[in-house]
């Protein structure tokens, strides 16, 4: 067991390790010693960044530089469209696309020779010629990483750097020098609002539950992550575990529960292995288990893996998954808060609302409240997919547009299309078009647009993109995971889905529209649960801004971008030279043409697969 | 406990402070639908039939999982809700099936009731249905998934009892079912016929096979009886028809008794003019038994007369 003094010397000792990752990026140096950190994160981890931590590490060691080179594996680095990556200090290199061959150029010329490899190295950290140092990259700039504080800074099975950058002293100082009021105040006056969608303040949470008296009382943190495209958990899990157990040994002690569970989607395997580890060491340590730091207080953790339902992200199903029962809603008699898993006080946050706490126990609320906006202090972690060139994970003060994510940070839309909306909040959120891009981003402003933060996805369309068929998209996911518990939501939604294939089929009619607003009303307004409340969401918002859409496919029985496949056609324009390429490529055989002579698709026989267009080099074939 | 007083469509009522509004509003005569609520199980708030609303509160809330408040004022029939009921009846009549022609719950059917009430019809569409699954297996229960509105009675009522516990839900969203043990016939599954989920069922989704086709509400008398098979004598119904005693049904368990099967094939043995075969389950099979061994009573000298 060790004591605060101990964690103290930890610290003290691991910073003189991981001095040159931290130190400041103009102090110049002309020492050989160099940290390489590979991205660990999980695009970089499916592009095998493990094995080129060992292919490195080898050949360091036949250079005989391993004295001096120290190569880690650390959380998510953000920009997963670019992965492998890897950061090399004190420099601060970004290099991204690293492949295994690319590995004995940046031995030989970065390692041994001191010179920069140029042609590895991230393209918008090139400017006039000269290699900017990662944090002054436009992606990394306007961010601000509250919640991934550690996350690709520290080797995540390494303990001690957790420490080294004051993991645990925040505990330490909650145990030792607050009162539970005080922690609970201190949570309330931040006014940490909840991150996985819903934004309830944490610390009024965790005050009713605290004034409630119950011989037992539990701390659920909720990591069953399921938004389409989300995954800044599961980076937060993966890269930084032990900031989600400080923080839930700390509501522990707010709320006067000495048990914990984190319960986890199995699809997460790496995520719980980590925990695992992650839990083991901190009871080995004595910062979870009997008699934290040699106080009373004790707390211990415990994982529960999900089987899959996405409803279990949802508060009461996820208890009635804990207690072993099907994971179903249960309707709002009494709060969690006083009868939560097995009718005992509960206090259930998401994952960054957890990897929030030490931050903010540590720098004050002062410092917290100066991030953000006043509506949501601090930040949002967001998962930028779709049409973005910087596909990844960005955390942003709140407050920063719409444009500023999409165009500054996620480097906008690639191929030179144009950007048609974003949709936020995954399967409950709504699409914002182009002329509200530039509301500040907090959760009052985007629900006020009609779409909600959620848990953090933010999938980013272009001109190809049909508005129609994305509804269809997000309430297909809906239906699929619907519990079957209520009337609206298990009935509803499927005929909600079953009008959207008919108008994406080009069989809608004018009537459907009408049928669409009244079941998208019905279900908002009577549904048990969130799922339900919100899974008209991406209809009635896509309905709002994007109407003219839903016309054109009823009315015209056309599709304006181009992308529902019933409503298409393809065809050849005078532009062909009769080069008989797209006919030969065509799997049905169903393009006719002489050499040298126009050719013409058959409709009859089309399956709209689109190979003409893609192989045609003088943009002959069109849809229409 | 205190009682607490609020305003139901304009009418005062005073209530113990735990009750919640369905059943303050049955004291002033108001019935608020719902399909799922039953004073004796766990309350859900599946079917969303009794959204009601609250003043000051910015949203309709079910009236099953709402407790009074004392100056709380509630509106039961108010545009808004009247719109959600009727399409929330309309999404169950579309994936019900047009039989209440023949079904044998038409007349006690609350599913029938409330489209009758809000004027909520039958039509035609090509959407998805409901699986049309019946299982026949047993001689003493019916069951029909296509006319299922998985209010979930059933599950609870049969989970009220340890060594039961037979039925629950299956599947997901959509394609969500009631299963008897892990998805099996009636014959196959543990199900012992003590028939507590029938007495729940709102609709004809499981329905007592021995009373199919003998008598609806409407063309014949019933009349509540006392089971003498022990001390505690649970509820039962005798149908009768022409002045004939034609069927027994299970009405409610007494409180802390589970109904059983031998209670029910005594009642029919004691009240019925001509009762049927009674049948015991073997493994995985009903088979055709004497009234003897039906009831227990080999090798006792029966005098039971059918006039006692």
């Amino acid at each position: 067991m060790i004591t605060i003094q101990d964690l103290n010397k930890i610290k003290e000792k691991t910073l003189k390790k991981m001095e040159l990752r931290l130190r400041a990026k103009d102090e110049k140096t002309d020492i050989k010693e160099r940290h390489v950190l590979i991205c660990g994160g999980p695009g970089c981890h499916s592009a095998n960044a493990e094995g080129i931590k060992m292919a490195l590490e080898e050949k360091i060691k036949k250079k005989d530089l391993h004295k001096e080179v120290k190569v880690s594996l650390a959380g998510c680095f953000g920009l997963c469209e670019t992965g492998p990556n890897i950061e090399i200090y004190p420099e601060g290199i970004f290099y991204a696309h690293v492949g295994m061959d690319d590995l004995d150029e940046i031995v030989e010329e970065h390692l041994c020779n001191g010179n920069i490899v140029e042609r590895l190295v991230f393209e918008d950290a090139l400017e006039d010629g000269k290699v900017k140092h990662v944090s002054d990259i436009t992606f990394y700039k306007k961010q601000k990483k509250i919640a991934l504080r550690n996350c690709g800074i520290i080797d995540y099975v390494n303990l001690d750097e957790y420490i080294a950058l004051d993991g645990y002293q925040a505990l330490a100082k909650v145990i030792t020098e607050m009162t539970q009021q005080d922690i609970i105040d201190m949570m309330k006056e931040a006014n940490l609002r909840g991150r996985g969608g819903a934004g309830f303040p944490a610390g009024i949470k965790w005050e009713t539950a605290y004034k409630y008296h119950a011989d037992q009382k539990y701390v659920i943190c909720n990591a069953d992550e399921g938004d389409p495209g989300a995954f800044m958990d599961r980076s937060i899990l993966e890269g930084d575990p032990h900031s989600v157990l400080e923080a839930m040994a700390i509501c522990g002690y707010a709320i006067g529960s000495n048990q914990g569970f984190i319960y986890i989607r199995a699809e997460y395997p790496i995520a719980v292995r980590r925990l695992e580890m992650a839990i083991e060491q901190a009871k080995d340590k004595g910062l979870l288990g009997k008699n934290i730091l040699g106080t009373d207080f004790s707390f211990d953790i415990e994982l529960r893996l999900g089987a899959g339902a996405f409803v279990c992200g949802e508060g009461t199903a996820l208890m009635e998954s804990i207690e072993g029962k099907r994971g179903m809603p249960r309707t709002k008699i009494y709060r969690t808060s006083h009868r939560g898993l097995w009718q005992k006080p509960t206090i259930i946050n998401n994952v960054e609302t957890f990897a929030n706490v030490p931050a903010i126990v540590q720098n004050g609320v002062e410092w917290f409240k100066n991030i953000g906006t006043e509506d949501t202090p601090g930040t949002k972690v967001f998962a930028l997919g779709g049409k973005i060139a910087n596909t990844g994970l960005v955390e942003i003060p709140m407050g920063l547009t719409l444009r500023e994510i999409i165009f500054d940070i996620g480097g906008g839309i690639p191929n030179g299309k144009k950007f048609k909306a974003v949709q936020t909040g995954g399967p409950s959120g709504g699409c914002i078009p182009e002329e509200h891009l530039d509301t500040p981003v907090d959760f009052g402003s985007l629900g006020r647009l009609g779409s909600i933060m959620g848990s953090g996805g933010m999938i980013v369309l272009d001109e190809d993109d049909c508005m129609v068929d994305i509804a269809r998209f997000f309430l297909d996911f809906t239906v699929d995971e619907s519990c079957g518990k209520c009337t609206p939501c298990r009935e509803g939604t499927k005929r909600m889905l079953e009008i959207l294939e008919r108008i994406t089929e080009g069989k809608g009619t004018p009537e459907d529209l009408d049928r669409l607003e009244s079941l998208a009303e019905t279900i908002t307004q009577a549904s048990l649960c969130g799922l339900g409340q919100t899974a008209a969401n991406p209809v009635v918002s896509t309905m709002k801004y994007f109407r003219e859409e839903y016309e054109a496919h009823v009315y015209d029985k056309k599709c304006p971008a181009g992308s529902c496949k019933e409503l298409i056609e393809y065809f050849i324009t005078d532009d062909c030279t009769g080069c008989t390429l797209c006919a030969r490529n065509c799997p049905v055989s169903c393009i006719e043409g002489k050499v040298r002579e126009l050719h013409v698709i058959d409709q009859s026989k089309c399956i709209k697969c689109g190979d003409c267009m893609a192989v045609c080099r003088f943009d002959a074939v069109i849809i229409r | 406990m205190g009682n607490v007083t609020l305003v139901i469509d304009g009418r005062e009522v005073s209530v113990p402070k735990d009750f919640n509004i369905i059943e303050a509003a049955k004291r002033v005569g108001i019935d608020i639908p719902a399909l799922c609520y039953d004073p004796n199980l766990e309350i859900v708030g599946a079917c969303r039939l009794c959204l009601v609303e609250v003043e000051g509160w910015n949203k309709p809330v079910t009236a099953c999982s709402t407790r009074v408040q004392e100056g709380m004022t509630v509106y039961t029939e108010t545009e808004q809700l009247i719109g959600l009921r009727r399409e929330i009846l309309q999404l169950l009549l579309d994936n019900h099936p047009n039989d209440c022609l023949t079904c044998q719950k038409a007349g006690e059917c609350l599913l029938q009731e409330y489209a009758y009430r809000y004027d909520v019809k039958f039509r035609e569409h090509d959407g998805d249905r409901r699986r049309a699954l019946v299982d026949t297996s047993s001689p003493y229960i019916l069951k029909d998934d296509s006319k299922c509105v998985l209010c979930g009675k059933c599950v609870r009522i049969c989970y009220q009892v340890q060594d039961r516990q037979v039925l629950s839900f299956g599947g997901r969203g959509f394609d969500t079912k009631i299963v008897v043990d892990a998805d099996l016939a009636f014959e196959e599954s543990s199900c012992v016929s003590c028939n507590r989920c029938v007495t729940v069922c709102p609709v004809g989704a499981l329905v007592d096979k021995r009373v199919l086709g003998k008598a609806r509400p409407w063309d014949g008398d019933i009349k509540g009886v006392k089971c003498k098979a022990c001390d505690y004598g649970c509820n039962f119904e005798v149908l009768s028809k022409n002045g004939k005693n034609i069927a027994v049904r299970a009405r409610s368990p007494l409180k802390g008794r589970p109904l059983c099967l031998k209670g029910r094939l005594m009642t029919e043995f004691i009240y019925l003019d001509e009762p049927e075969v009674p049948y015991r389950k073997e493994d995985t099979q009903f088979v055709e038994t004497t009234w003897e061994e039906a009831l227990g009573l080999e090798g006792v000298l029966m005098k039971l007369s059918k006039d006692e």
